[in-house]
């Protein structure tokens, strides 16, 4: 998909009617294509070249790449950190917030900042409790929460304000994005918390990882019939997967990992696959053919970690982009070159 | 304590009549509190506050009560101080990703909100913790909010 506003790489696109953000995700959910995003596991390193090493794995496969926020509570390089490398460089990135490691100054300076460095889409999250990650001994902040982060970035993009009320001069034009787990209890409130989400300011969600397809189907009726996927505060549903390593490791994901339900179907599968890596990999792909099947899903989040170079094989045989090829550094240069040897 | 609040969550709607029968009396009681002195009263109502909601609640005195929203379980008893529902790592059993031995703070509000009068308050959206008021009378603060907004029609009359 070429847009012909297309502006320089670091440049935002022009802002659409109906659209709040400068910026491609935004564009391609809007759009109805069915939107691919994936995740950028962050570097325990000051190198940037590390970053776009880790970028450049995705490229031609994602319409945007997530940046965490210490997720699991682990200590890498900022989302704004590596968001300001990467969008320098084009890219569309997702900024992930998470209210555990700083107040309601911090982070609203944040929603500035990214902003400024040219991230359109910031996702609001919570935060995984400190105990899960590597300094458990850290002070936990939680001064916001998923909800109330989420109202205070769309009354700094909407009505050009802080939360003190303080005004912007010029407001973050920000695509915003939350999580949902629709595969955690009290199962019936979930599809309500999306709709109070959505109320709070939330445009986009990624999920956490699916594994169960039915619960999924149950959540999507649930959601369509609570109307959140009409109107013009609609919103885009982007459910998240990843490949399994092993048997082991997905056993060892469902003991350790907040929030991440496996049911025991998946663990006989990859437990008897010959090769498993292989068979993680192969029932990613026949999730995601799933899911695209599912009514009112926008696209898929490909949480990879540690997999990271399977994402692209993973897109290309899952066949969901149709042809489609995603923006990189360098792809335009690229399909001419190919155009002009066919 | 653990136990009690538990209980209480169980019987949300008796709670829920309790604490709409003492709101209007201790909001009638506004030209006493405001003979006393609001400011003077503080002191001994936030004690009282304390020890009951204390005792029934495990209440963390934030002074900006949201228990009728949250079906009479408090939100500050979430690890992660969440005011708006259950983050995405409530295990399967129902129980907290932080604290493994407790219920999911937000399940407990879920489930005590569906027998209360006021249950759909839970999907509104909370504004975030105001941390001057840590410590402070959330029924003080109640009151005179009833009482100031009386107060102009009164003086129409």
């Amino acid at each position: 998909m070429i847009f012909d506003d297309e502006p320089t790489p670091g440049e935002g696109l022009p802002i659409l009617p109906g659209h709040v953000s400068p910026g491609r995700l935004e564009r391609v959910l809007r759009a109805g294509k069915f939107a691919v995003t994936s995740e950028i596991d962050p570097p325990d390193s000051a190198d940037p070249d590390e970053v776009f090493k880790r970028a450049a794995i995705f490229d031609g496969y994602v319409d945007a790449i997530n940046a965490t926020d210490g997720s699991g509570a682990n200590c890498h390089m900022s989302s704004v950190g590596v968001c300001s490398l990467l969008t320098r460089r084009g890219y569309a990135m997702v900024m992930q917030i998470s209210c555990r490691d700083r107040n309601r100054i911090a982070i609203q300076g944040e929603i500035l900042g990214g902003a400024a460095m040219g991230v359109a889409n910031i996702m609001c999250l919570t935060g995984d409790g400190v105990q899960a990650g590597d300094h458990p001994q850290a002070k936990p902040v939680f001064d916001l929460d998923s909800m109330s982060l989420l109202e205070i970035a769309r009354a700094m993009r909407d009505e050009h304000r802080f939360q003190s009320g303080r005004k912007l001069d010029t407001p973050p034009r920000v695509f915003l994005g939350a999580a949902e787990n629709p595969f955690a209890p009290p199962f019936d409130w979930r599809p309500h918390r999306l709709a109070k989400k959505v109320a709070a300011g939330a445009q986009f969600i990624q999920t956490q990882y699916c594994y169960d397809i039915p619960r999924l189907k149950i959540f999507m009726a649930q959601v369509r019939d609570l109307g959140l996927l009409e109107g013009p505060n609609r919103v885009f549903i982007m459910p998240g997967v990843g490949p399994l390593a092993s048997a082991k490791s997905a056993t060892w994901i469902r003991e350790h990992v907040p929030g991440v339900h496996i049911p025991d179907s998946v663990i006989k599968r990859l437990a008897g696959a010959e090769k498993q890596k292989a068979e993680g990999r192969k029932l990613c792909i026949d999730l995601i053919q799933e899911i695209r099947e599912i009514e009112g899903v926008s696209g898929v989040h490909v949480m990879a970690y540690r997999q990271e170079e399977a994402v692209a094989e993973i897109i290309q045989s899952s066949g969901v982009l149709e042809g489609r090829v995603p923006w990189y550094p360098g792809r335009d240069r690229q399909l001419l070159r190919e155009a002009m040897e066919a | 304590m653990y136990a009690v609040r538990r209980w209480v969550v169980r019987h949300s709607r008796g709670f829920e009549m309790i604490y709409n029968a003492f709101e209007p009396v201790i909001a009638r009681l506004d030209p006493l509190w405001r003979r006393i002195g609001y400011a003077r009263a503080e002191g001994p109502v936030a004690r009282v506050e304390r020890a009951v909601k204390g005792f029934l609640f495990d209440c963390k005195m934030c002074g900006q009560c949201a228990l009728s929203s949250t079906g009479m379980s408090c939100p500050m008893n979430c690890p992660k101080t969440l005011r708006n529902g259950p983050c995405g790592g409530v295990r399967a059993n129902g129980h907290c990703e932080v604290k493994p031995e407790m219920k999911c703070v937000w399940a407990e509000a879920w489930a005590g909100s569906q027998h209360m009068k006021s249950g759909t308050k839970i999907h509104v959206v909370q504004k975030p913790v105001d941390n001057r008021f840590r410590d402070t009378s959330s029924w003080l603060r109640v009151v005179r909010q009833i009482a100031e907004k009386r107060a102009p029609q009164g003086e129409q009359k």
